[in-house]
Order: C-alpha cells, then sequence, then structure tokens
C-alpha cells in the first residue's frame, strides 16, 4: 500500500461525492415530477413517449399493479433478448457472422440482462453479433435499470406517502429514469471514453500485420455506448470477454478510475434522493453511512491483501513489490484494481478490471463477502436502496424487540405481515447459494468445470451462486460456466434471486403506504445519527455470517492458512 | 390485462428503439466524426500504410531483438478438434486471464517455467528477484504495457541482438516511460510496441 495508492483510491470517492451530492436533489425532483433543468428538452420527450406507447401519466397504480406491470415488462424484455440472440445470424449489424447463440446459453444471457446481474456466460467478441450487443445487451442495461430505480422510487413512496393506495406509476418512473437520469449521463460519458480510446465502430475487426510480421486480428466494435451503460447502470456485462480488463473497454489508469467512479456514483444519489423525498435528509446520510463503513473496510482489505502478494510466487523468484500481478493488467496500479473490484462487488455490477479467480484468498473473500451481504455498498442503482431499506426494517425490528416497543421506521409501524414478508425476502437468498453450492459440490459434471483444485474451487462455486443470487455477475471465472448445468441453474437463481428481492419488498411498500404515519415522539427510536448507524452495520454483519460463515471458512480460510503453509493444488 | 400486456408491448417498442438504436448509432455518429483515431481503435499505420497493431493492445513478441510484453494467457478454437482450446498469446480476437487461483500447482509451474526461459537467455538478469508483470499474466491477455522495471531488464538481450551499446538503448527505454495519468493514477509504464518501433526507427536491424 502507498500513500499515492491511497491519494488515488481517496480522490476516486471524493468525485463520486461531488456530483452524487447535486444529483440525489436533481433525482427527487424528477421522481416528484417537479421541474428541473432538463424539462425543456425532456419534457416534449417524455410526452410523446407516453402517446405512442398509451400511458396515462395521470393514472396511479397501487404496489400490485405497479408489481405486475414491471413483471409484464421484464417478460417482454426476456422473451426480445432471447429471440435477437437466437436469430442474430439472419439479423444486420453482424460483420464477423455470428450464427445464433445457443439455446440454454441465449436463456441464461437474457435472465441476467433483465435481472440486471449481467452474469457473463457468453465471450463478448466471439458470441454475439453488432446487433445483438446494441439493441440486445445496450438497451437492456438501460432497461433494467431503469426498471430497479422505478421499483425503488415506489418503495420510497411508500414511506412518504400516508393512507393510500398507490404508490406512483411504473410506466412514469421507468420513463423518467431513462430520459432525465440515464441517458443524459451516458452519452457524455460514452464520448469521453472514446476520447480516452474506447472504440465505436459498427466494424467486425481489423487485421494487423505486427512488425515480426505475424498477423493478429483485433476484434472491434461499438463499445463505448455499451461500456457507459453498463457501469452507470451497474450492469457489468462486458463487451468483451475479458470485460472492463479489456484495454478497449478500459484504455488507461484514468478511464479506470473513471469507470469506478461512474458504477458508484447513481447508487449513491439514489440514497440521497430517498432522504430527499422522504423530507428528511439525515435518514438517507445513515443509510449511506453503513454502505460507506462496508466500502471502505473492504477497499482497505482488498488493497491490503493484493499487495502483500503471494507467497508461494516469491519463493519463485517474484519480486514482492508488485503485488499479486496475476490477472491484472499493470496500467491500472493495485489500487486502481483494488477500488474497482470493491466497486464492482459492493454494487451490482460485477464487471472485472481484474481476475477475481487469481486473486489472494483474503481479497476474493471481500468480494464474495460483498455478494453475500447482499451488494449493499452502496448496490446497485435502485437494488441497494432496496436491500438496505429492507435491512433497515430488519434493524427496527431487532431494536424494538431489545427495547420492549412497536418497531416503527419513518413514522410506519412495522408490523407481523410486514416482517414475514421481509423475512422471505432475507432468506431465500442464502438458501439460493447454500443449497445450490452444496447440489453441485456433489455432481461430478460440475465439478469437471473447475478451474482450480482444492478450497479454490469451491470457492469457485460458492462464488457463482453467491454473485447469480445478489444480481451481481461477476465471477471466479476458472469455472467453466457456459454448460446445460450451470446456464440452467444460476439463470434460475438469478430469476429467483431477483423476485424474491423485489416482490415481498413491494408488497411491504403497498401496506405501509396504506398505514398512518406516526409522529416522531420521545418514544420513538431513531432512525438516525450513530446509534442506528451501528445498529444497522450489526444486523447486517451478524445475519451475513450467520448464514455464511461455514461457507467462508470451507473455501477463502482455509485457502489463506494452506497458502500461508506452501500447500498447492 | 389486455391493456397492460398492449401497454407493455408499445413501451418496450419505444423505449428499444431509444436505447438501442438512437443511443449507439448517435454516439456512433459523433464519436466517428470527433475522435475517428480513438473510435477506430488506436490503430497505428506504418509508412506504407499496413496496420502494425493498435496502440491499446498488446502484441506477442519472439526474437531477442525485440521488447516482450508480459506473458499473456489467451487461447484459440483448436483446428483439429473445435472442443478443445489452444493457448494462443496475445489473440486479440477472443480476450481472457488465466483464472488460476493462488494455490495453484499449474500457475506455479507457468511461472517456473518462464522464469527458467528468462534465465537461459540471460542469466544475470535473473540473479535478483523479477519485476511481477515479467512472470504474470494479464486479465485481458492483451496488456500493452510493462513496468520500466521489466523493459530495463531487457536492455541487455535487446542491445546485444542489435550490436548497440546497452547504454543507448537504456536511455531509449527512459524516454518510453509514460508516467502515472495525471500523476496520480495508475503507474508508470513503458507501451512495448511504441517502444519497438521507436527501437526500430534509432537502431534499425541491419
Amino acid at each position: 500500500m502507498t500513500v499515492i495508492g491511497w491519494t488515488e483510491i481517496a480522490l476516486t470517492l471524493a468525485l463520486v461525492g461531488l456530483l452524487a451530492w447535486p444529483l440525489g436533489g436533481y433525482m427527487a425532483a424528477v421522481f416528484e415530477g417537479r421541474k428541473t433543468l432538463l424539462t425543456p428538452i425532456a419534457g416534449p420527450l417524455e410526452r410523446s413517449l407516453y402517446r405512442l406507447s398509451g400511458v396515462k401519466p395521470e393514472h396511479e397504480q397501487d404496489w400490485l399493479a405497479y408489481t405486475l406491470s414491471m413483471v409484464v415488462f421484464t417478460a417482454g424484455c426476456f422473451l426480445a433478448l432471447y429471440v435477437i440472440q437466437r436469430l442474430q445470424g439472419v439479423l444486420p449489424f453482424n460483420p464477423s457472422a455470428r450464427d445464433a447463440v445457443a439455446p440454454d446459453l441465449a436463456f441464461n444471457t437474457a435472465i441476467s440482462f433483465i435481472t440486471n446481474a449481467n452474469w457473463q456466460a457468453y465471450a463478448g467478441e466471439t458470441t454475439m453479433s453488432h446487433f445483438t450487443q446494441m439493441v440486445g445487451l445496450t438497451a437492456h442495461n438501460y432497461l433494467d435499470t431503469a426498471v430497479a430505480m422505478a421499483l425503488a422510487i415506489g418503495l420510497t413512496r411508500a414511506f412518504v406517502r400516508h393512507d393510500c393506495a398507490t404508490i406512483g406509476n411504473f410506466w412514469i418512473d421507468l420513463t423518467r429514469s431513462v430520459l432525465y437520469v440515464l441517458l443524459p449521463l451516458s452519452i457524455p460519458l460514452a464520448l469521453l471514453f472514446v476520447f480516452l480510446g474506447v472504440p465505436q465502430t459498427l466494424q467486425g475487426s481489423v487485421d494487423a500485420t505486427t512488425l515480426e510480421g505475424a498477423h493478429q486480428t483485433i476484434a472491434l466494435g461499438p463499445v463505448a455506448s455499451q461500456e457507459a451503460i453498463k457501469l452507470l447502470g451497474t450492469n457489468g456485462g462486458g463487451f468483451f470477454n475479458a470485460n472492463s480488463a479489456h484495454p478497449f473497454e478500459n484504455p488507461s489508469a484514468l478511464s479506470n478510475m473513471i469507470e469506478s467512479w461512474s458504477q458508484l456514483v447513481l447508487a449513491v444519489a439514489m440514497v440521497l434522493a430517498f432522504g430527499h423525498m422522504v423530507g428528511d435528509r439525515r435518514q438517507g446520510y445513515s443509510l449511506l453511512a453503513v454502505m460507506a463503513i462496508i466500502l471502505f473496510a473492504s477497499v482497505l482489505t482488498l488493497y491490503h491483501a493484493e499487495t502483500k502478494g503471494n507467497p508461494l510466487l516469491t519463493e519463485i523468484g517474484v519480486d514482492p513489490v508488485g503485488g499479486n500481478l496475476e490477472g491484472k493488467d499493470w496500467r491500472f496500479g493495485q489500487a486502481g484494481a483494488a477500488m474497482f473490484a470493491v466497486a464492482t462487488t459492493g454494487t451490482g455490477t460485477g464487471a472485472a478490471d481484474a481476475t477475481f479467480d487469481s486473486m489472494t484468498p483474503i481479497g476474493g473473500l471481500v468480494a464474495l463477502l460483498n455478494l453475500l451481504m447482499g451488494c449493499i455498498a452502496p448496490g446497485g442503482v435502485g437494488t441497494g436502496l432496496h436491500s438496505i431499506l429492507l435491512l433497515a426494517i430488519l434493524g427496527v425490528f431487532m431494536g424494538g424487540l431489545m427495547v420492549g416497543r412497536t418497531p416503527e421506521y419513518l413514522g410506519k409501524k412495522i408490523e407481523a405481515r410486514e416482517m414475514k414478508l421481509a423475512m422471505l425476502s432475507v432468506l431465500l437468498g442464502p438458501a439460493l447459494v447454500l443449497v445450490f453450492s452444496a447440489v453441485s459440490v456433489n455432481l461430478k459434471l460440475a465439478l469437471d468445470s473447475l478451474g482450480n483444485g482444492g478450497p479454490h474451487g469451491f470457492t469457485e462455486i460458492a462464488y457463482a451462486y453467491a454473485s447469480t443470487a445478489a444480481d451481481n455477475g461477476s465471477a471466479f471465472a476458472g469455472l467453466t460456466v457456459s454448460n446445460l448445468w450451470f446456464n440452467t441453474t444460476t439463470g434460475v437463481v438469478m430469476l429467483l434471486g431477483r423476485l424474491a428481492g423485489v416482490i415481498p419488498v413491494m408488497a411491504i411498500a403497498g401496506a405501509l403506504a396504506k398505514k398512518k404515519k406516526l409522529l416522531r415522539s420521545t418514544g420513538s427510536f431513531p432512525t438516525d445519527g450513530p446509534l442506528f448507524v451501528f445498529l444497522l452495520l450489526g444486523v447486517v454483519l451478524i445475519v451475513t455470517l450467520l448464514q455464511f460463515f461455514p461457507l467462508i471458512a470451507l473455501g477463502p480460510l482455509a485457502e489463506h492458512f494452506l497458502m500461508g503453509s506452501g500447500r498447492t493444488f | 390485462m389486455f391493456d397492460l400486456v398492449s401497454g407493455a408491448v408499445r413501451a418496450s417498442l419505444v423505449t428499444f428503439a431509444l436505447c438501442g438504436f438512437a443511443y449507439p448509432l448517435a454516439v456512433t455518429v459523433l464519436g466517428q466524426w470527433l475522435m475517428p483515431f480513438q473510435a477506430n481503435g488506436s490503430l497505428v499505420v506504418d509508412a506504407r500504410g499496413t496496420v502494425v497493431g493498435s496502440e491499446l493492445i498488446g502484441q506477442q513478441w519472439n526474437d531477442p531483438q525485440w521488447f516482450h510484453g508480459r506473458p499473456s494467457a489467451t487461447t484459440n478454437t483448436d483446428p483439429n478438434d473445435a472442443t478443445k482450446t489452444i493457448p494462443a498469446p496475445y489473440n486479440a480476437a477472443s480476450s481472457g486471464a488465466s483464472n488460476l487461483g493462488p494455490t495453484s500447482k499449474e500457475l506455479e509451474g507457468r511461472l517456473l517455467g518462464a522464469w527458467k526461459a528468462l534465465d537461459d537467455v540471460d542469466p544475470q538478469a535473473t540473479e535478483s528477484a523479477l519485476p511481477a508483470d515479467m512472470l504474470t499474466a494479464s486479465g485481458s491477455g492483451v496488456d500493452p504495457d510493462i513496468s520500466p522495471a521489466n523493459a530495463l531488464l531487457q536492455v541487455n538481450r535487446v542491445a546485444k541482438a542489435r550490436g548497440v551499446a546497452p547504454a543507448l538503448v537504456a536511455a531509449l527505454v527512459k524516454r518510453q516511460i509514460a508516467p502515472r495519468s495525471l500523476g496520480v493514477f495508475g503507474e508508470p509504464r513503458v507501451n512495448v510496441l511504441q517502444l519497438n518501433l521507436a527501437l526500430e526507427k534509432e537502431f534499425p536491424i541491419r
């Protein structure tokens, strides 16, 4: 760890705060339907979109209609993406003549792009046509992010409103997310990426003859437009197989910093927008403080572990001063790679500028823990706010049990029905991870897919299900996942993980919106300030460790101690 | 229900058109118009108009008179058996990493092999611990850069192969070292293709 490395990390995070701050207020205004800076341009476009799609802007929905709209829209997107992949051979923009994507891979990829997981079972440059990359993947990066933002806003309204059956209109929240937030940020970001060296062309590839006379085929395409929304929307599915490690996705240390920044900024802004909308910004700051503490602890641990390097390689004659460099491109440096790894697993992005599979056991553990906590540091755009609010409800319930009061959050009583729904949501994710990991380690087919032996192999499988259940999408990529077993099971886990995260919480939203808003009294448990931050942090850690300690012990911890004693597999 | 479905279909079509066509095509038009060099892959073209590579994409170098990049773990489809892959370093049409974990026997074996290969060519260079980027493979498999320490360790071999004084080659390397971005981000680095282009210009192979 170096001073310059820490400066790099501190600057990245400061820049996140700098833009997220005004953006939070702006987004609150957008979703409350107030006039904003972009209304003169986006307003007319918004109204004509409503006319074209037949949406009645004055029509409000209850939680069920809101959630059903989301389900129908998402199902439509799934079908569209599946069909595009299967038909890409006969569709336009296919300069490298790619054939149809195999059915199980197309199923997996379609699920992965509608759930914001962007689990990359496919290798972009050798599988997908430009049509699939643009109309399929890029468009879905927008739409699934807009869906997640809409759901988080619907949930926020449940705390704002009282004695009210409706939580807004899904189509309006969806359209505004795209028009007022995602497009206006993505266009300049994509152009900035082009400026820094990310290609943006409809050409398929170019042939080069090296100075030694050898032949090199260099894959190209409309990369920058996808890169921008891939990161801003915390999606993570790369244009290239190597994802953000590829110099065409991430050409320099500067672009790398911007990529870390763009994954964090909207997720943080969503939490600040929540504070604005509920009329008490301190509520947003408290949630953000919990996220920030987890993020700092993660960067500290991961950066430290990776710079210490691998003692087994030091013995061979590698200078430990460079840190653990297997799977890392040189230009990013250890600090840049550590910041990116934490930004991408703390959010729902799951991109990679360095190979998670080749990280030290403790570095890999930090990434895995971020997933097991449900990606809440600061989480995906929308999904982060969704998850932390669920944990906050759990937190006030536990706090209420300890002091013997009826728990309430932001003036809404949390009662039996809400707690049952919350537990359903909290427990389904871990069940998916543990059950599917346990089944997989007993299957020959799954074990044959491993890229590494020993405890590291176990971590590869556990990481795959942790990543898909949390809809993150990063991977210990040594595991071959493009086969029938993993394509199907990770696809199912992504879908169930997403539905479990969304539907019970939207049902809670429906129940909360109908309740009375209690006035804050001396008897109510404060949900802002250090005491609540401490409580919520405790809930996150206790819940995660109780559920997953055996898994962590069998995988990364066992490997860490075996590495220290010189064992290889 | 019918209203819901038809609304969903129409809303999807409109947003698809906007995000899947209008947005990437607008960025393509603007990028190609304003920044054609970057938008087309930062290609390096020689005096005869041949593309010799991309500034951003690493290449495989074999002969001793060139500076070499890092080991690369990229593969290609085996021409004899389409279900298998064979090593194909710096395959810029199929990026990827080794994905070998820290306790992998295969990783240890690969590094030992790479160390021995360097030791055979230049025993002097392997007397002390080697820069990590000289033995480890990158995440992309097409890393265009190496560390300054790595480049300087190769000076003796390159100078000998070209029949030039090592001090002259070392001075050339030092001129090619790019600092951290904005003085803070990343690591000082040497772009291997640009270094070799400069080398060939100043000390051409006779």
